[in-house]
């Protein structure tokens, strides 16, 4: 039975990448005709950010079960590891010298740095047990930006770190989907620049060609599933799995419980470090702020709601949670004005003494929103949109001996 | 010739002593039991042998080597395995990945199936339930997947930590002629039990473990005559 199951899991799993590969292939060409514009795709591109921290985050939470709460810490570590040698920010830093080292180098650097930063955390911390690793790592979450704030002269503090260099893209990663004369083929409108071609991508200024960041997000993602997906089936991932049910078990089988979990928190902070030195280089600004502690608890958020220890679930709840962040909470004011408007509830949106008007006030509860959003996904799938195979039997397995606890109270009163 | 031998091993949970100067030996081929009531130190001595805590003073020597210091990995991969108290399944696991689980350490795969023929063999119960999810056994079936996963190990000396905890008779039974049977493939064999009786049974030798300190030793016969064991364990 168990091997049945674990046969359409792995069915469903290959479905649900078949189905994001191709909606990842068309969706470019697909804005691009819709909407004339890329606002889109970049937006796509931020959200393939989270994708791939949500990914991380998993081998952490969901393979090894470590409760990390100061995830964003790692992730700004790779921005600002790539932001300090990829522009003119150490000019004015007591070194006087910047370097502007190439985006391919320095992407793996900011890997190795917050592997680093998460393997000197994770040394003294990784004894410890469930809420007091969480704890721990809440401080280092709140320490990382705050250093950043109040190290002005190397981090440029609160005025943020900006012209950041952008990487020189291969012309062949901006794929046959973009460039300006597939552009011009679908909208000969968008690109009339034709003939003036850069190696690159014509119609946006160099480099901040938003489908070149597009198309390297999603094979940097493709990357971490086969990579997190061979980890997961690994003698390590299973070491993990026996760590997360059981450490003085998994310790009696002989697996070193330190250097695993190390491992799960490095692998997992290499990630973090990957997508920030991405992001670093696709936004062109990194400040503390965009760091904070709720960068953190949202992608903790996709892992847990997207089904835990399921990398497919993950990647789905990371760009559910995204979608409604940026896409369903904003736009909810002028909706809400709008239905308003057809119902013949014109007054509601008028201020009126105490009385902000209608879309002010959704505005205001936007976040109650998301939260009720939350709350009820949670109790609709406890387990996560799509959970993992050992996942789904534990809520399974609780439920039945809830429900045989609840008989034999019946009995015994 | 000794596989095991501790030596005058001191063992300390914070302030409070838990063992006191314990001197035990497992020879090759034996199975020796270590009685006492509860917290008499048997477990700890378990834990200081397989590396889970390590003794203030004294030496613990295995299979010639000094692992008084030494991690519980590397102990594992020696050849010491454990089938802890409580048994200490991964429930969520299937009966076939637990016994996978005690195979870690290794890597020869047509030995690890001949080892998995093995326990199959010694447990047919396991068999049948080879793919249900460990968490859903019963109590006699867990404890049988404990002993299978730490065979799975191949070790050169198994500790089984109360075997018989809250076990039915019939099943104590049979769990007990288990261990008698591994033993006579080979496998040597220390017991920690509160069920006196039958621990003494099945063993070669035994100890007994009161506050810390081995009170009393002697073959299990003698052991199961003696006086002060029948009065304080065997409830004669």
């Amino acid at each position: 039975m168990a091997l049945l199951q674990r046969r359409r899991m792995r069915d469903r799993d290959a479905m649900i990448y078949g189905v994001l590969l191709i909606l990842a292939l068309a969706f470019p060409a697909t804005v691009l005709y819709a909407t004339g514009s890329s606002a889109l795709i970049s937006q796509a591109g931020h959200a393939g950010t989270f994708v791939l921290l949500a990914i991380g985050l998993n081998v952490v939470v969901g393979f090894a079960g470590l409760l990390d709460l100061g995830y964003a810490a790692f992730f700004a570590i790779g921005a600002y590891t790539y932001a300090l040698f990829a522009s003119s920010q150490l000019d004015s830093s007591p070194l006087h010298h910047s370097f502007h080292l190439p985006f391919w180098l320095m992407i793996f650097v900011g890997m190795f740095v917050a592997a680093a930063a998460g393997v000197i955390l994770g040394f003294p911390t990784l004894r410890l047990r469930g809420d007091y690793l969480a704890i721990v790592t809440l401080g280092f979450g709140e320490i990382v930006p705050q250093l950043s704030y109040n190290l002005p002269q190397w981090t440029g503090g609160i005025n943020a770190i900006g012209g950041i260099d952008s990487p020189s893209l291969p012309a062949w990663i901006t794929g046959p989907w973009a460039g300006a004369n597939n552009i011009a083929i679908i909208r000969p409108d968008v690109c009339p620049v034709l003939g003036s071609s850069t190696k690159f991508a014509p119609c946006f200024s160099f480099g901040f060609d938003p489908i070149a960041f597009y198309v390297l997000i999603v094979i940097m993602i493709i990357g971490a599933v086969i990579l997190v997906g061979n980890l997961h089936r690994s003698r390590l991932g299973r070491a993990w799995m026996a760590i997360r049910e059981d450490e003085v078990a998994a310790a009696a089988m002989g697996i070193n419980t330190v250097t695993t979990k190390l491992l799960a928190f490095a692998i997992g902070a290499s990630f973090s470090g990957f997508a920030g030195a991405y992001y670093g280089a696709s936004f062109g600004l990194v400040s503390p702020d965009q760091f904070l502690f709720l960068v953190s608890v949202t992608v903790l958020v996709m892992v847990v709601l997207g089904g835990m220890g399921s990398i497919a679930g993950v990647i789905v709840g990371a760009l559910v949670i995204y979608f409604v962040l940026n896409s369903i909470l904003p736009q909810l004011p002028s909706t809400v004005e709008s239905l308003a408007n057809t119902f013949g509830l014109n007054s509601l949106n008028v201020q009126n003494g105490d009385w902000p008007g209608l879309a002010q006030e959704t505005q205001r509860v936007s976040f109650l929103v998301y939260g009720l959003i939350l709350v009820l996904m949670m109790l609709l799938r406890p387990q996560g949109i799509f959970p993992s195979r050992v996942r789904e039997q534990e809520l399974k397995h609780a439920a039945v001996q809830e429900d045989e606890a609840a008989v034999e109270a019946a009995h015994a009163g | 010739m000794a596989i095991l031998e501790l030596e005058s091993v001191d063992a300390f949970y914070g302030r409070i002593q838990a063992l006191r100067g314990v001197s035990i030996k497992v020879d090759k081929g034996e199975i020796v039991a270590l009685i006492g009531s509860n917290g008499a130190g048997k477990t700890t001595t378990l834990r200081t042998i397989s590396g889970l805590m390590h003794p203030h003073s004294g030496t613990i020597r295995f299979d010639n080597h000094d692992i008084t210091r030494t991690g519980p990995s590397t102990i594992v991969e020696m050849g010491v395995c454990q089938s802890p108290e409580g048994r200490r399944l991964f429930p969520r696991m299937t009966v076939v990945d637990n016994l996978f689980m005690g195979a870690y350490t290794r890597n020869d795969k047509p030995g690890i199936a001949a080892d998995m023929d093995r326990v199959f063999t010694l447990f047919p119960r396991l068999k049948e339930r080879r793919t249900q999810i460990a968490g859903t056994l019963s109590g006699g079936e867990q404890q049988m997947l404990a002993m299978g996963r730490a065979l799975m190990a191949r070790p050169k000396l198994l500790m089984l930590d109360e075997p018989s905890l809250g076990l039915a008779p019939i099943l104590i039974e049979t769990i007990f002629s288990i261990v008698r049977e591994i033993n006579a493939q080979g496998t040597p064999v220390l017991l920690v039990e509160q069920n006196a009786y039958k621990a003494l049974e099945v063993s070669h030798r035994g100890y007994v473990l009161e506050t810390g300190s081995i009170v009393q030793t002697g073959s299990g016969k003698e052991l199961l005559a003696s006086e002060d064991v029948q009065k304080a364990y065997l409830g004669m």
